[in-house]
């Protein structure tokens, strides 16, 4: 349980830190806040010859708001989130996602950068971003560069980054009209990874849904079918063989019992943002 | 080897260290403080909790690198704390461990929780406590304790001018 030798970089800008990250030859990791990168040098499931210490990189640390979206820095910790320390324009949702992430002594310095560089597909922000449409901003060796979430995750611990890349943080547009949402998960002990979990917003009363389901698939899964017929008032009772269609589709590997499982909680997820 | 600073319990250290020696090894082999027990080293258990800019966190989960020039505090340094002298008060009269070697992390957050929430009810301690592993099972009696010592501070808070 004692992580292999590794060699300590701490830049002191984005670029600098973008040229160590990026060092031909060698294994690199950026470390942030570390909650999940400590445990997996400890149990030497990650081996590194360079780690690159970006947690006191003030450029990745902002937090703004415009009429039309929010900014949230990288190094956004999850208790900063979970204390209300980020504007909501979200109708508390990024806040019930935040707090009850692993446990509040990991939370203090777990970032949201890193939940979403790591791309753990049972992880609550990756589902949680794309349910709001978010965007990253990433600095690489060849400039900076803009990609929806939507695109950046790509399967199992898998996303665009490439060597010298740098999440500096997320754009998450501010919703038309307020947000309604739902949330529901499976973790068979509180703080563990999640076996299920949906999330499910609404503009409004009928305005646009979004249905997303984490832990069911490499990534988090869209579901825009069940999105139209909560869209169209269907009570949740009404939407399994929608659900079940479309987990056809995306989570063709799940067994019966994951199935039920994926199911309840895009019920539960349903009917928490309709009594909003 | 890279030398490193820390604010150690209120006084200033400086130490060489490899850089992948965790906080909590730094703590316990090279500082002599072993009130931080290190039991899963993964972050699981709860047991190395300590205070790292004056929030709570896993010492397994961090790299004595990545402190350098932040302050640390371990139960040690909180021996004078007037709110972790009630709680150990509180911990003493309710019989809150056994065997004792998940205290120190018991103890930090449960100074955290009081800290955050105040007067939390047992519901909300044993959420708080759930990254807290205890293999005594005395959950109940500890959960009881720290109930006990935010209903004291509240009480003292109210009667307070």
């Amino acid at each position: 349980m004692k992580a292999a030798p590794f060699d300590y970089v701490r830049p002191k800008s984005v670029a600098e830190a973008s040229v160590a990250l990026g060092r031909k030859g060698i294994v690199t990791a950026a470390v942030a806040g570390g909650q999940s990168l400590l445990p997996m040098l400890n149990l030497r499931v990650a081996l590194i010859d360079l780690l690159v210490d970006i947690s006191r990189l003030d450029d990745l640390k902002a937090v703004t708001r415009t009429p039309d979206s929010v900014w949230i820095g990288a190094l956004t910790t999850h208790a900063a989130i979970e204390d209300g320390k980020v504007p909501d324009m979200f109708g508390g949702l990024m806040r019930r996602i935040a707090g009850q992430i692993s446990y509040r002594a990991v939370r203090n310095h777990g970032t949201i950068g890193g939940s979403i560089a790591l791309a753990d597909p049972a992880a609550d922000w990756p589902g949680c971003l794309l349910a709001l449409n978010a965007s990253l901003r990433i600095v690489g060796r060849n400039g900076v560069r803009v990609e929806s979430v939507a695109d950046f995750l790509r399967g199992l611990y898998e996303t665009t980054l490439q060597a010298g890349d740098i999440i500096m943080g997320f754009d998450i547009p501010a919703p038309q009209a307020p947000l309604r949402w739902g949330f529901a998960k499976v973790a068979r002990k509180s703080g563990t990874f999640a076996n299920s979990i949906a999330i499910v917003t609404a503009e409004s009363r009928d305005g646009p849904v979004s249905v997303v389901l984490g832990a069911a698939g490499p990534r988090p899964i869209v579901l825009p079918e069940v999105a139209k017929e909560v869209r169209a008032g269907r009570s949740p009772d009404d939407l399994q063989a929608t659900i079940a269609a479309e987990l056809d589709l995306h989570a063709s590997d799940a067994d019966a019992y994951q199935r039920r499982m994926h199911t309840a909680t895009i019920l539960r997820a349903v009917r928490d943002m309709q009594a909003q | 080897m890279t030398a490193i600073t820390i604010e150690l319990n209120g006084i200033r250290i400086a130490a060489d260290v490899e850089p992948r020696l965790t906080l909590a090894d730094f703590l316990r082999d090279r500082c002599g403080l072993t009130a931080t027990h290190l039991g899963c080293e993964h972050g699981a258990c709860g047991a190395c909790t300590v205070v790292v800019e004056g929030q709570a966190t896993r010492s397994c989960l961090w790299l004595a690198v990545m402190c350098d020039g932040r302050a640390v505090e371990t139960l040690e340094g909180l021996r004078n704390d007037p709110l972790m002298d009630v709680l150990r008060r509180h911990f003493h009269e309710c019989h809150a461990l056994q065997c004792g070697f998940c205290t120190p992390g018991m103890l930090i957050m449960a100074r955290d929780t009081l800290q955050r929430l105040r007067q939390p009810d047992a519901a909300t301690v044993r959420q708080e406590l759930s990254g807290q592993i205890c293999r005594c099972t005395g959950y109940a009696n500890i959960v009881k304790a720290i109930v006990a010592a935010g209903e004291e501070l509240a009480m003292a808070g109210a009667a307070a001018p």
